[in-house]
């Protein structure tokens, strides 16, 4: 009994990841975009957290609060600062219509449904629809990176991208802790440097929409 | 259980030792001249400590490994490490006189450049996926941070560009990585076990061969990005260009391999279970579009490094061919080429860096009469361009000819494309090449002054220790040698 009721949970918080992953795709202002992401992130701990109830492995309560302290609550305050500091209220653009870009998210969630449910038949129920949902998490999360130009919403998609990631790890039964350290490492290494970035291209450009960084693609 | 960290007696810590220490300590010694020779200095101790490693192979750990395959690229790796260190002293001494760098940011690149040999000689040695993945994905950040160290325009959008595509890339490498983790957990059992490449291998014939296949997708898709294989190349060629001279240098030498290497272990795996999909149409695919985009692309290029990055691109296609062929004579001439190519190319990039700053600019236009005007660079320039663009008899040639004729011994229709696109990249090189080399050369002045003839014997040395092997490599490859590669293109499978 209890196994099914921990199936439906984990099932229902990864829902809840996949759904926020979607919300990304359509909010148009900067600061939409990271609540949304704060909230993507706080599900992923939720899902980390109990991940770690259900397998009683101790080590994914790390994971979560990584997850929750700094994913959820560090990263969006620091981007929203950012974003106040460089003055970029103004809404975003978007490669695809909000319509066109829904659309292809489906299609890609359909597609990793497809992909992953076949080739798990083994494994454990628990990991074969978590794994499903974070691929589709992942692919998500790459939609968002290549259908905004702006480089702040493409940091929350490569983010939402890693969310998917971990999603995934968590999931994995018994997967050591190296791996899930080192993403959340890597992720705050990374965001140091996406910060040092942003600084140079600011004073640099003006600007943070990377169609003004393009000018010098192709042919040289 | 082992120890997971090596002993002292060990030289697998030697050479991982030696590289983090000296990131350490090249970050706070404050004089550039000092540190670019304790950069050539530690770069030797782990050159050394690789030497030893080849003669004295130690036990297998959960953590580190050694067998036939990763040693030869540790022993590059490190080689690579020692000469591309005696050119950058050279080159940095002339950008500090042109003041465009200055004593803070060159103690950030000397400590960056052994980070990020550290990161690869981690990847190479790692004997669990997991740690090889954060060692790959380590050194795209050292590498970013090197390759924005000029802070132009055109510097920041090169390193951006690169952040996020091989952040992307390394991403879904990870993906992959959880996967290969799921396909062995349920028969390895929990925990570290089901990622280590000397367990796995054993039994990766029970593993559920679908996953893998889904797995391997995401892997060479992934890791592929950071080989810089078409369609995800774009981030390679504005990275070689922007970035200081030697970093083209090891970029071209060590990471693209090193990304290949991780491929091909799990290509390993893949071959071990027997009831996957063949890794190597997709491999094929992938290396043919490789080498025609860049063989097209090479005749409109007027940035000399952006040239050469391109080449790199053709070249990786080429090995990325072999492998996805496989079999013994195919693994071996990828084996061959990968070699041929590392020790070109670096020596390519070392006569250009020189080149570029004689003339004061990278555009192809605005080099002319090199034979004439810098007698010595210049015909070493064009030698290492002829060997690069596989002109007989040098080594490249000679492994090109392998991947063709085995190629051509068991699929007649794919060894068509395979030559054409060969022959169109050597076009544009050799034309490339003999309008730089010949013709009146343009006399302007530039900020980097005449070259000392002190610190351009340290470049002559560095140029003439890759390029002579390549030489002599195309008439007489060593019987151990050759035994060597035998060994691992079997084990390639």
């Amino acid at each position: 009994m209890l196994s099914h009721y921990s199936y439906d949970i984990a099932h229902l918080i990864g829902a809840t990841v996949l759904m926020a992953g979607f919300a990304l795709l359509y909010q148009r202002r900067l600061q939409a975009v990271l609540n949304t992401f704060a909230f993507q992130a706080l599900a992923l701990a939720a899902a980390a957290g109990w991940q770690a109830h259900v397998q009683n492995a101790p080590h994914l309560w790390v994971t979560a609060g990584i997850a929750l302290v700094f994913k959820a609550i560090l990263v969006p305050f620091a981007l929203h600062w950012l974003v106040k500091e460089l003055g970029i209220h103004r809404a975003v653009e978007t490669a695809l219509s909000i319509g066109w870009t829904m659309i292809v998210g489906v299609a890609l969630v359909a597609l990793s449904i497809m992909l992953v449910l076949p080739v798990t038949a083994n494994a454990a129920a628990l990991t074969r629809e978590s794994l499903a949902l974070a691929m589709s998490v992942v692919l998500l999360g790459l939609l968002m990176m290549i259908t905004r130009h702006n480089a702040v919403t493409q940091v929350v998609g490569f983010m939402a991208l890693e969310n998917g990631l971990i999603l995934a790890a968590v999931s994995a039964k018994g997967m050591p802790l190296v791996v899930e350290i080192s993403v959340a490492f890597s992720v705050l290494v990374a965001m140091t440097l996406f910060g040092i970035f942003f600084f140079r291209i600011r004073e640099r450009f003006d600007s943070l929409d990377l169609q003004y960084l393009e000018t010098h693609r192709g042919d040289r | 259980m082992p120890v997971l960290i090596p002993e002292a007696a060990n030289p697998l810590f030697w050479i991982l030792a030696f590289p983090l220490g000296g990131a350490g300590f090249l970050a706070v010694l404050p004089s550039w001249r000092q540190a670019a020779i304790v950069n050539v200095a530690i770069s030797i101790g782990t050159f050394i400590g690789s030497l030893a490693l080849v003669a004295h192979r130690p036990e297998a750990t959960r953590l580190f490994f050694i067998d036939d395959f990763n040693v030869y690229l540790v022993l590059l790796t490190a080689f690579v490490g020692v000469t591309t260190a005696v050119f950058s002293a050279a080159y940095i001494g002339r950008e500090v006189r042109a003041r465009r760098l200055n004593a803070m940011r060159l103690r950030f690149y000397h400590s960056m450049y052994q980070a990020f040999l550290f990161t690869m000689l981690l990847a190479l040695t790692a004997n669990n996926t997991g740690v090889m993945w954060v060692a790959i994905e380590a050194a795209t950040l050292a590498t970013v941070l090197l390759v924005s160290l000029y802070r132009t325009k055109e510097a920041i959008e090169a390193a951006w560009k690169y952040f996020i595509l091989c952040s992307v890339g390394i991403g879904l490498a990870l993906f992959g990585t959880i996967l290969v983790y799921l396909a062995a957990q349920p028969v390895m059992g929990d925990g570290p076990d089901a990622m280590a490449w000397t367990l796995m291998i054993g039994r990766a014939a029970e593993f559920q061969p679908d996953l893998l296949n889904l797995a391997f997708v995401f892997l060479l898709v992934g890791y592929g990005t950071k080989v810089g294989l078409a369609p995800l190349h774009a981030w390679l060629p504005d990275a070689h260009a922007e970035g200081p001279t030697p970093i083209s240098a090891v970029l071209s030498g060590v990471l693209l391999n090193v990304a290949l290497y991780a491929i091909l272990r799990f290509k390993m795996l893949i071959a071990a279970n027997g009831h996957t999909l063949t890794p190597g149409p997709l491999m094929v695919t992938m290396g043919l579009s490789s080498l025609f985009l860049s063989a097209f692309m090479l005749y409109r290029r007027g940035d000399i490094k952006r040239l050469f990055a391109y080449s790199s691109i053709e070249h990786m296609g080429v090995i990325t061919f072999a492998f996805g062929m496989g079999g013994p004579v195919a693994n071996f001439a990828g084996l061959l080429h990968m070699t041929m190519h590392l020790l070109t190319k670096s020596a390519v990039f070392f006569a250009v860096g020189i080149i570029a700053q004689n003339a004061g600019t990278k555009h192809i236009g605005d080099i002319r009469g090199l034979t004439v005007s810098h007698p010595f660079i210049g015909w070493g320039f064009l030698v290492s361009v002829l060997a690069i663009a596989g002109l007989p008899p040098m080594g490249v040639f000679m492994s090109e000819f392998l991947v063709l004729s085995s190629t051509f011994a068991r699929d007649p229709l794919l060894a068509a494309p395979l030559a054409l696109g060969l022959l169109l990249a050597f076009g544009a090189l050799i034309s490339r090449a003999s309008q730089m080399a010949f013709g009146t050369p343009l006399a302007r002045p530039t900020l980097y002054g005449r070259e000392s003839p002190m610190v351009m014997t340290f470049v002559y040395t560095a140029f003439a220790l890759h390029i002579i092997p390549v030489m002599v490599a195309g008439l007489y490859l060593p019987p151990d040698l050759v035994r060597w590669f035998q060994s691992v293109a079997k084990m390639l499978g």
